[in-house]
């Protein structure tokens, strides 16, 4: 491989030796790709033309203490609804020209699914996506969306039929499979080069973010915070603003129903390092090692390991990690809608609610960019339950 | 003299192949799991392969799958696991025992702590499914440091340096995998392993097993005339502990028919006259 696939300790490429050449070919086509100026031009072009970008960054008009400047980057405005198209149209690309016709993928709130689906239906690719059977029925409409874009939705009845288990079976089919198919991972988690490519793919958000801000503020922000789930959304947001020490990069895992129960997916917080999906990282499990079922509302926060980039940050202090419970992203989650008029994911409602913490005790005039990272179409059925004023 | 080298020798001498016999420890409980692997030995198994139970078994098909999920049920720990293996040790002191695990288990308790412990319970060799041999030093160099074999895999896609660097970092033997995919029985043996037996040999490895898939004498028959030294069948024994009325006893008698099709021809005739 060219590259060592490491983030200090963490990361590498814990996979069967017979997946070791699909890597190896995948890395290779990434670092081509990277230098390839009509790759670039035209992922580029896709990702305006077709996608949507540049999404906006909206300050807040009524949200948030009065001193407070609160801006929202829009990734919920992407097509597909959610940051996850960036990286699949990209991947997607990559696997055209690795020659696959056929494309896997894990999903967890179904917007990856969805990503993928969209992207399969573009490039003619054959699309299987893997569900947990969990989250099959709590994101119903995604599976829909899926399925209306041709690709093929397994519900995966292993495990505790999440989003880990729809990985480990998506890494199954491909071990048998990487000779025609690519399997498109959906965040900066599992083995390498999935965590720098997925990363890079997603360094847009931040890119533009970070012009953005500077145009409005004409000054960088105080602090970028993102929700963590594999950690996609918030790598892409945080990979332009590491160099800039003074802005704080801050993660928000999901609390769950509160971090000294069993029930969260807070997994750098409560999480030891170990090994999960084929990279070195924090992970949540018992003493023996046995992986633990995670919890949260949100089904794209709900999985016991982390992007092995993360677990780096967070040693190195580069960036803070810290949770939000159901009940908090929940709140925010209604709060958003009834101040802004936006009905952000539940996932980004985590994101929010600490943001709106942060702004509580913040010095006037402080700067804070929250990643929206997607909208909340698919949630709606649960937010109708969840809420009391639903139904 | 190491229980692997000792077994090669035995068998190359009577002109035999290694049949290797898997099964997951505590699966359906601890004491029929060390009941089975009496039973594989009865059967006349060469070797015996055991998996420790892990909630997120990637390289495993359903039949193994399901294993690990019942003994996960009944509570079993890697720590029972151990205790299983320690018992089979005092009865049977010449067998030598293979560890297939996965890496978070391994780190869990700790590279030096699972290892010693591994040594404790007389298992001669540690295969660690998701650490192929980029990944492999430092768990090799632990397992030698107390006594335990390394046993890497390869496959016919690993290229020729990494199959040079499986060849130096292996003990005992090493595992080759018979087609792409998962272990279990859905998917036929492939067999284009002339080439990887050959550079694996060129290498200096130890002995080529053969596994994954292999469910029927003929697979046994093929992989020892593709070059193997051995070959292990793991989801055919397992599904029969899940199926079978008398689990034991089927497993023993297909043990039997297994071991039978690594005999020569000859020598089986011998036997038959
Ligand atoms: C809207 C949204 N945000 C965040 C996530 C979490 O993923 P990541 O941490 O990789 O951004 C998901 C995953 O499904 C999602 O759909």
């Amino acid at each position: 491989m060219l590259m060592s696939g490491r983030f200090g300790a963490y990361g590498g490429t814990y996979v069967p030796e017979i997946l070791m050449p699909a890597l190896t070919e995948l890395e290779a086509a990434f670092v081509e790709a990277q230098k390839d100026e009509s790759f670039q031009a035209e992922l580029a072009a896709l990702l305006a033309k077709y996608a949507g970008r540049p999404t906006p960054l909206t300050r807040c008009r009524n949200l948030g203490p009065a001193g407070v400047r609160l801006y929202l980057k829009r990734e919920d405005l992407l097509h597909g609804g959610a940051h996850k198209t960036n990286q699949v149209l990209a991947q997607a690309l990559l696997a055209k020209r690795m020659g696959k016709t056929r494309l896997i993928a894990e999903t967890g709130a179904g917007q990856h699914g969805v990503a993928t689906a969209l992207a399969g239906a573009l490039f003619g690719l054959q699309t299987k996506v893997y569900m947990g059977a969990h989250d099959v029925e709590r994101q119903k409409l995604n599976v829909f969306r899926m399925r209306l874009m041709g690709a093929e939705v397994i519900p995966v009845e292993s495990g505790g039929k999440t989003l880990k288990d729809a990985v480990n079976e998506a890494l199954r089919d491909w071990t048998a499979s990487f000779t025609d198919t690519h399997y498109l991972l959906g965040t900066v988690a599992g083995p390498h080069p999935f965590p720098i490519m997925v990363r890079e793919f997603q360094r847009v958000i931040g890119k533009e973010a970070r012009a953005q801000v500077i145009e409005e503020e004409g000054r960088l922000p105080d602090a970028v915070i993102a929700c963590v789930g594999g950690g996609s959304n918030a790598m892409g947001i945080f990979a332009d603003f590491i160099e800039d020490e003074g802005v704080r990069l801050i993660g928000v895992e999901a609390a769950g129903k509160g971090l000294d129960g069993s029930e969260h997916g807070a997994t750098i917080l409560r999480g030891r390092p170990g090994v999960l999906h084929g990279a070195e990282t924090y992970v949540l499990q018992d003493e023996d090692g046995q992986i633990s079922d995670s919890w949260s509302v949100s089904a794209g926060l709900d999985y016991p390991a982390v992007g092995p980039e993360h677990a780096f940050l967070k040693d190195s202090g580069r960036a803070e990690y810290v949770g939000a419970t159901d009940q908090e992203a929940l709140d925010a989650f209604a709060l958003l809608a009834r101040s802004e008029g936006i009905v952000c994911a539940f996932e980004s409602a985590h994101a929010l609610a600490h943001a709106l913490k942060l702004a509580k005790a913040a010095a006037e005039g402080t700067v804070l960019v929250v990643n929206i990272s997607g909208r909340g179409d698919k949630d709606m059925e649960q937010a109708q339950r969840l809420l009391e004023f639903g139904a | 003299m190491n229980r692997y080298t000792q077994m090669f020798d035995r068998l190359s001498t009577c002109g035999e192949g290694a049949f290797g016999a898997f099964l997951m420890l505590g699966d359906p409980d601890p004491s029929t799991s060390l009941a089975l692997l009496d039973a594989a030995v009865a059967g006349g198994a060469d070797m015996i392969e055991v998996g420790i139970p892990f909630s997120d078994p990637i390289a495993d098909g359903p039949v193994i799958q399901a294993a690990a999920v019942r003994a996960l049920d009944m509570g079993v720990t890697p720590e029972v696991c151990f205790e299983i293996l320690a018992s089979f040790r005092a009865r049977h002191p010449r067998i030598p025992v293979g560890l297939l695990t996965y890496a978070n288990l391994v780190l869990a308790r700790g590279r030096e702590s699972f290892y010693r412990r591994c040594a404790a319970a007389g298992i001669d060799s540690v295969l660690v499914a998701d650490v192929p041999a980029r990944e492999a030093e430092p768990f090799a160099g632990s397992a030698i440091d107390h006594g335990v074999d390394p046993v890497l895999i390869a496959a016919t896609n690993t290229p020729p340096e990494t199959l040079r660097r499986v060849a130096a970092l292996s003990r005992g033997y090493v595992y080759c995998v018979s087609r792409a995919g998962v272990t279990g029985t859905d998917r036929q043996m492939e067999l284009d392993h002339g080439g990887l037996f050959s550079t694996l040999a060129e290498a200096g490895a130890p002995p080529a097993v053969l596994g994954f898939g292999i469910s029927q004498p003929g697979h046994v028959r093929a992989g020892l005339e593709a070059g193997a030294a051995g070959v292990i069948s793991g989801s055919a024994i397992v599904r029969r502990v899940a199926e079978a009325r008398e689990p034991i006893e089927a497993v023993r008698d297909f043990v039997r028919t297994m071991k039978a099709a690594t005999q020569k021809e000859v020598a089986r005739d011998r036997v038959a006259v």
